[in-house]
């Protein structure tokens, strides 16, 4: 693995970034790696921008922020303007189906990570599950069972085959592409 | 080797409260606040676990209250807060002072003044930790960079207001408090705890609260409840804890409280020196910002750029010794805070003329970027 790889997690305030971003960042190290988790949000509690970064090496990481991400979810339209340009060399943007398109020079893969999450779980709350299967099996950034375990550590009792449900839908999602 | 946990995913704020409940904290009351809330709320889930007590108070001040006189009668005792809250402590936090009680104050620091930016980083609080309640006082200020070093400083902070009778801050900013990243943690009968030193009754006829017995400054403490009473105040003192207002008196108590902490600078200060032996240019930093430079200065290391760091862990006292003894070779000083220059001007009293003190200094609520650091030296070495 090279020495930094970053995902940025944008969306707004209650799609459950930072808890994705958590998954990630722990599932990669049940595999061994190093990670770090860290977020940006405005003082609402739903609504408003939010983002949840990751970063995964296998070396020490000094600086904690996402630079130039080689993914970028973006699940709103506000998201992706904000954020379309700043990505890493071969970087790939993965949005919702509900965002409109935009002109970039990165390659665009729309999936339908709230519809999914919707029709196909019940519950519009896992799409953030949806999303981190996508972002596993299309990166391999971190295993299937390290996410796995992850989630179990870190979703709320009782909510558990919800999520990992929800979690193989996006894993579905990007084994189609 | 020391054992050490398996490795897990852990936020700064919560090793805070891991390391504070290893240091001893069998109390916490707090109010709280973004970006230290989940301080609070693992203190209030861990505490009663291990037979210890949260409260949370109706506000700030009474939270300092709370802290000092769960200190009084023997428990080690914390509270968190972030800037707008650190000002409400303030009175309390002098009281802590003079009072000599020892306790510890986490301040994670979020964008100011007033309520300023909720939920975005700053380190724009390093001055209010010094001199932010009034009077000729003494504090000690420690500031973690790294989600470990938050475990590690907060037993230190517990360690050394426990040592010296004072009031220790912790001074995080938001990055490092809500970071995630992975962690080890070492076995806890491995680390050195310290706990407030007490009389010897039976060497000692009549108990007097503010006597220097042992001549270190520090006086011996007994616990409330412990069977003797005494006095404390905030007014001036003297040894039985009785107010006075004689000058003679005065000036004892507060020369014993500056001696107690600049007698004992080398046991106090750490900071961290990364390829300074040769440089021309050397970037102070701390906190989250420290680990920008930190890349920065391994970026331009490999481009031959004669670049070092110090990392200050302790920012009060500040560590004057770290800038006086860089090499001849250095000529340029960098001091990177998320802030408009508050360290930078201590920097400079101690360089005394013998440096250039360069500022880089961004206050908008974003962490300074390794990119902005390394543009700044670029900028001083071109010019030089």
């Amino acid at each position: 693995m090279e020495e930094r790889f970053e995902i940025r997690l944008s969306g707004s305030g209650g799609q459950g970034l930072i808890l994705a971003g958590i998954i990630l960042a722990e599932a990669a190290i049940l595999d061994g790696k190093n990670a770090v988790q860290s977020q940006s949000y405005g003082p609402e509690a739903r609504g408003g921008a939010s983002r949840s970064e990751v970063i995964i090496s296998n070396t020490d990481i000094d600086y904690p922020k996402v630079t130039k991400p080689k993914i970028l979810l973006a699940l709103t339209d506000e998201a992706l303007h904000k954020f379309k340009d700043n990505i890493a060399d071969e970087g790939v943007i993965i949005i919702d189906s509900s965002v409109k398109k935009v002109d970039t020079p990165f390659k665009i893969i729309q999936l339908p990570i709230i519809e999914t999450a919707r029709n196909k779980i019940g519950k519009s709350m896992v799409a953030n599950m949806v999303a981190v299967g996508v972002i596993t099996e299309l990166t391999k950034a971190v295993s299937r069972e390290g996410v796995e375990k992850a989630i179990l550590n870190r979703v709320p009792k009782g909510t558990e085959e919800l999520n990992i449900k929800a979690f193989n839908a996006g894993c579905n999602l990007a084994e189609q592409i | 080797m020391t054992m050490t946990t398996k490795p897990r995913l852990m936020q700064g704020n919560e090793a805070c409260v891991e390391g504070a409940i290893v240091a001893g904290m069998r109390f916490y009351a707090g109010y709280p606040i973004t970006p230290s809330t989940e301080i609070a709320e693992l203190a209030a889930e861990k505490l009663p676990k291990v037979g210890g007590k949260f409260i949370q108070m109706e506000d700030e001040i009474a939270s300092m209250g709370a802290v000092i006189g769960a200190s009084l009668a023997g428990l080690k005792a914390m509270t968190a807060t972030s800037g707008p809250g650190f000002s409400l402590k303030q009175e309390n936090i002098g009281f802590a002072c003079i009072a000599e009680v020892p306790c510890v104050i986490v301040n994670v620091q979020r964008g100011g003044p007033s309520t300023g930016l909720p939920t975005l980083p700053a380190q724009g609080d390093v001055m209010q930790a010094r001199w932010g309640t009034h009077g000729d006082h003494p504090i000690i200020v420690l500031s973690p960079s790294y989600v470990r070093e938050v475990f590690d400083l907060t037993i230190r902070a517990f360690n050394l207001s426990e040592k010296y009778r004072i009031p220790c801050i912790l001074l995080m900013d938001e990055v490092v408090g809500h970071l995630r990243e992975k962690v080890e943690l070492p076995d806890p009968t491995t680390l050195k705890i310290i706990n407030r030193k007490k009389p010897d009754l039976s060497k000692i006829g009549h108990y007097n609260p503010y006597q220097d017995y042992d001549g270190d400054g520090i006086p011996p403490m007994v616990n409330f409840g412990d069977g003797i009473p005494y006095h404390v105040t905030g007014l001036i003192h003297d040894i039985t804890g009785f107010p006075s207002t004689k000058p003679e008196v005065t000036e004892h108590l507060i020369s014993r409280l500056m001696r107690k902490i600049y007698n004992n600078i080398d046991d106090i200060v750490e900071y961290e020196k990364f390829f300074t032996d040769d440089a021309e240019t050397v970037i102070v930093s701390f906190g989250s910002t420290a680990r920008s430079a930190i890349r920065a200065v391994k970026i331009l290391r490999k481009e031959g750029q004669k670049v070092g760091l110090i990392r200050l862990k302790t920012i009060w006292p500040f560590p004057r010794k770290a800038i006086q003894e860089l090499p001849s070779t250095t000529r340029n000083i960098i001091v990177a805070e998320m802030n408009f220059g508050q360290l930078r001007e201590v920097v400079e009293a101690a360089s005394r003329g013998r440096f250039d003190i360069i500022g880089l200094n961004k206050y908008n609520g974003e962490l300074i970027s390794p990119d902005e650091v390394i543009a700044k030296v670029r900028e001083v070495h071109k010019n030089a």
